[in-house]
C-alpha cells in the first residue's frame, strides 16, 4: 500500500456552490489529514450546494469513503445539499457498503463503566463467599472420590498416576535439590557467623536438622511443587473445559472428578513426602559443607550431632505435613482448572490463582501443624 | 438481521438512485435486497450480479503466485511442486477432502510456515523471505479470518476491531472508534461494540472475526473454513456477504473449505488438491469441475460420494 497521496482542490466562491476535486488515493493511511481538510471546507466557504468531483481517485478504501460520508452527514447538518459526482462503478460499490446509520447508532450496551469501591469490595466479598462454597463442595467431591477409589483401587488410572508422578516428582527434583542445598548453606552460614562468638560451632548441624525436618523442608519442597505441578493441574483441567473436553467425559459417563482429579491427587501425595526426604537431605549436606569447609567439623562429627538432634516424631510429623500439603496443592490446583470461564484469560487467571491459594493454604495448614504439635510434644 | 440489513442499505440505496438520475450511470451496481432474494434459494445456481467491476476476471493481473512449492512437516511431505497464482480482485478455493494440505498452503500462502521449497510471491514480494519493512508491509496487506474466528476472548468487539488500527495507524481514538463503527456496520454487527466474543453466536463471532480481518482494509482476504459450524441459513447470509465485500470493495480472496454448498455459490475459479499426489489434481470453475472433470477423486468430491 504504497501511500502517494490525495491531491484536493476547491472551486468556487465564498457563498456560491463549491465542488470539492478529489484525486490520488483516499486511504486509511491519510485518513486523518483527508477527513480534517474536507471537514474544514463547508465552515470555510459557506457554500450554497456542495459537490465532491472523484474523477481523479484512483484508489478508495472504506476509510477513504468513511471521510466523503463524514463530509456528506456534516452538509447535512448544516442545510447543504451534497452530491457526489463522477463515482466510479467500483467506488459506488463500496460507498453503497457502508451501513450509514450504523456510523450513528449508540451501542446496544454502554461501555463498562469503572465500578466503586463500594461496588468493587461487595464484588469481592461475594466472589470469596462463592469461592468457599465452591471449594467447600469440591473438597467433598474430591474426599468422595478418593474414598471411593481406595474402596476400588483397580478403577484408579494407574498409568496416569504414575505420569504425574515422574512430572511432579521426578522433573521437579534438581530444582527442589538445589534449592534446598542452597538454603542450608545459607542457614549453616548465616548461624555459624554467631554460634562461632559462643564456641558452639558443633549446633550449627542441631539448627539446619530441626528448622529444615520440622519446618522449612515440607513449606519449601510444597511451595516449588505449587508453583510447578499445582499451576500445571489448574492450566491442564482449565484448558480441557474451555475445550469441552471435561462435558465429553461427563457425557461419556466418566466423573471428571474421579478421571482427572483422582490420579494427579493420589501422585502428588505420593511424590510430595518423598521430594521432602530429598529436600531435607540436600540441606543437611548444604551445612554440612559449611560445617566441614567454614567450622572445622568432621565430617562424622557433624553427621552424629545430626542423628542425634532429631526424632523419628520430627520426621513423622514432617512426612504427613507433606501428604496434606500435597493433597492441598493438587485440590486446590484441579479445583481451579475446573473453576475456568471463558478462554485463555480465564485459564491464566485460574492458574495464578491455584498457585497463590496453594500457598496460602500451605501456611494456613502448616500454623495449625505448629500449633497442634506443640501441645502433642509436651 | 433481515430488518437490520435491509435499514442499513436504504441510506446507500438512495444515493445511487439520485446518482443514477444525474450522471445516468448504468445499473452497474447490486442492491443487498436483491442479492438477499436471488442467493437464498438454491445456491447452485450462483447468480451473477452486474457490479460494474470485473471482479476476478481473466483478465486482471496476477497478485499472488505460488511457485513449485513443497511443504514438509519433520520428514513427511504435505505438498510437493505445488504452483498456481491468484489474481487480483477473484475468489479463489483451494478445495480437498481432510488431510490433503489444504491448511497447510493457506498457513504458507500467510507466512505463518516457511516453505521446504519454492516460494510465494504476493504482490511481487517473497512472503517466506521477506523481512523488517517489507513483511509488515505485506502483514498490513494481508487479513485472516480464522477457521475458530480466533477473536481475543479478553477484549470486546470494538477493541478486537480497533487493535490493528491502533498499532497500525496511530490515528486518533474517536476516529479510530468511528473506523470501527463503520466496520462492524458492514459486517452488520452495528451497536456491538461493547459484547464480549463470547456473549455472541458462532455466526455473529465469524462476521465479527471478518470485520477484524478487514480492519486495515487489507488487499487480500484469506479465509480457513469459514462456514465450519454455521448453520445453513447463517451459512449463506456470510456468503452474501462476503461477496458484497468482495464487488464493493475489489478485495482478493482466498478460500480454503470444503463446503460444497459455499463453493459453488462463491467460487470464481477452484484449485483442488489431494493427499495421493500432494499437489493439485484439478483446476477450473466449480462447475466445470464437477460436470466436466472425468477425474474421479474429483466427482466423488463434487457428487458427495465416498471412494
Amino acid at each position: 500500500m504504497e501511500a502517494t497521496g490525495y491531491r484536493l482542490s476547491v472551486e468556487g466562491k465564498m457563498g456560491e456552490g463549491a465542488t470539492i476535486r478529489l484525486a490520488g488515493r483516499l486511504s486509511l493511511n491519510d485518513l486523518q489529514p483527508l477527513m480534517a481538510d474536507l471537514q474544514a471546507i463547508p465552515g470555510r466557504m459557506k457554500p450554497l450546494r456542495l459537490s465532491v468531483d472523484l474523477a481523479g481517485v484512483e484508489y478508495m478504501d472504506s476509510a477513504g469513503a468513511l471521510a466523503l460520508i463524514e463530509l456528506e452527514n456534516l452538509a447535512g447538518s448544516l442545510s447543504i445539499p451534497f452530491d457526489l459526482l463522477n463515482v466510479s462503478g467500483k467506488n459506488h460499490g463500496l460507498l453503497g457498503l457502508i451501513d450509514r446509520e450504523a456510523l450513528r447508532r449508540p451501542p446496544l450496551r454502554p461501555e463498562s463503566v469503572r465500578p466503586s469501591v463500594v461496588e468493587n469490595l461487595g464484588e469481592l466479598a461475594r466472589r470469596q463467599v462463592r469461592d468457599f462454597f465452591e471449594i467447600m463442595s469440591f473438597v467433598g467431591d474430591l474426599v468422595m472420590a478418593l474414598a471411593w477409589s481406595l474402596a476400588h483401587p483397580r478403577s484408579v488410572r494407574w498409568e496416569e498416576v504414575r505420569f504425574y508422578m515422574k512430572r511432579a516428582g521426578a522433573d521437579g527434583l534438581p530444582i527442589v535439590a538445589l534449592i534446598s542445598l542452597l538454603l542450608g548453606l545459607i542457614m549453616a552460614f548465616m548461624s555459624s557467623l554467631q554460634l562461632k562468638q559462643f564456641g558452639a560451632n558443633i549446633y550449627v548441624a542441631n539448627l539446619v536438622t530441626l528448622a529444615m525436618v520440622r519446618e522449612l523442608g515440607p513449606i519449601m519442597t510444597a511451595i516449588l511443587v505449587a508453583g510447578r505441578s499445582g499451576s500445571a493441574f489448574a492450566a491442564e483441567i482449565g484448558t480441557m473445559v474451555v475445550n469441552d473436553e471435561v462435558n465429553a467425559l461427563v457425557t461419556m459417563g466418566f466423573d471428571p472428578i474421579r478421571f482427572l482429579a483422582v490420579p494427579k491427587v493420589l501422585a502428588a501425595m505420593a511424590v510430595v513426602p518423598i521430594l521432602t526426604v530429598y529436600a531435607d537431605l540436600f540441606a543437611i549436606l548444604g551445612g554440612l559443607i559449611v560445617g566441614i569447609t567454614g567450622l572445622d567439623l568432621t565430617f562424622f562429627t557433624y553427621v552424629q550431632q545430626t542423628k542425634a538432634s532429631i526424632r523419628i516424631f520430627d520426621l513423622a510429623t514432617s512426612m504427613i505435613k507433606a501428604v496434606v500439603f500435597a493433597m492441598l496443592i493438587a485440590g486446590i490446583g484441579c479445583q481451579r482448572g475446573f473453576q475456568v470461564k471463558g478462554g485463555a484469560e480465564g485459564v491464566g487467571m485460574s492458574t495464578t490463582s491455584a498457585v497463590v491459594s496453594a500457598i496460602f493454604l500451605i501456611i494456613l495448614a502448616d500454623s495449625a501443624f505448629a500449633i497442634m504439635l506443640h501441645y502433642i510434644r509436651q | 438481521m433481515d430488518r437490520q440489513m435491509a435499514g442499513c442499505r436504504s441510506q446507500g440505496v438512495r444515493i445511487r438512485r439520485q446518482e443514477e438520475q444525474k450522471s445516468g450511470v448504468e445499473e452497474n451496481y447490486f442492491r443487498s435486497s436483491d442479492l438477499r432474494k436471488r442467493a437464498a434459494p438454491g445456491m447452485d445456481e450462483a447468480p451473477y450480479y452486474r457490479t460494474g467491476i470485473t471482479v476476478g476476471s481473466p483478465n486482471t493481473e496476477p497478485v499472488i503466485i505460488v511457485e513449485n512449492l513443497t511443504a514438509r512437516y519433520g520428514d513427511v511431505t504435505i505438498l510437493e511442486d505445488v504452483s498456481f497464482e491468484v489474481r487480483r480482485g477473484e475468489r479463489l478455493m483451494i478445495l480437498g477432502g481432510s488431510g490433503c494440505g489444504k491448511s497447510t498452503l493457506l498457513k504458507h500462502m500467510i507466512g505463518l510456515l516457511k516453505p521446504y521449497s519454492g516460494r510465494i510471491l504476493i504482490n511481487g514480494i517473497d512472503i517466506a523471505q521477506a523481512d523488517g519493512e517489507a513483511l509488515h508491509r505485506v502483514r498490513r496487506e494481508i487479513g485472516v479470518l480464522f477457521q475458530a474466528d480466533a477473536l481475543f476472548g479478553s477484549m470486546s468487539l470494538a477493541e478486537n476491531v480497533a487493535l490493528p488500527l491502533v498499532e497500525y495507524t496511530g490515528l486518533p481514538p474517536e476516529l479510530i472508534r468511528e473506523i470501527v463503527r463503520m466496520k462492524l456496520g458492514l459486517v452488520h454487527l452495528a451497536g456491538y461494540e461493547n459484547h464480549m466474543p463470547a456473549e455472541l453466536s458462532g455466526g455473529m463471532r465469524k462476521r465479527a472475526g471478518l470485520a477484524r480481518a478487514m480492519s486495515l482494509d487489507p488487499t487480500f482476504l484469506f479465509f480457513d473454513e469459514p462456514w465450519a459450524g454455521l448453520d445453513p441459513v447463517t451459512a449463506a447470509e456470510l456468503d452474501i456477504l462476503i461477496r458484497s465485500l468482495n464487488e464493493g470493495i475489489g478485495t482478493t480472496m482466498v478460500f480454503v473449505t470444503q463446503e460444497l454448498a459455499s463453493i459453488f455459490s462463491l467460487a470464481e475459479r477452484a484449485i483442488m488438491l489431494h493427499k495421493d499426489t500432494k499437489g493439485i489434481i484439478a483446476r477450473g470453475t466449480p462447475a466445470d469441475l464437477r460436470e466436466k472433470s472425468t477425474d474421479p477423486r474429483v466427482l466423488h468430491f463434487f457428487n458427495r460420494q465416498a471412494d
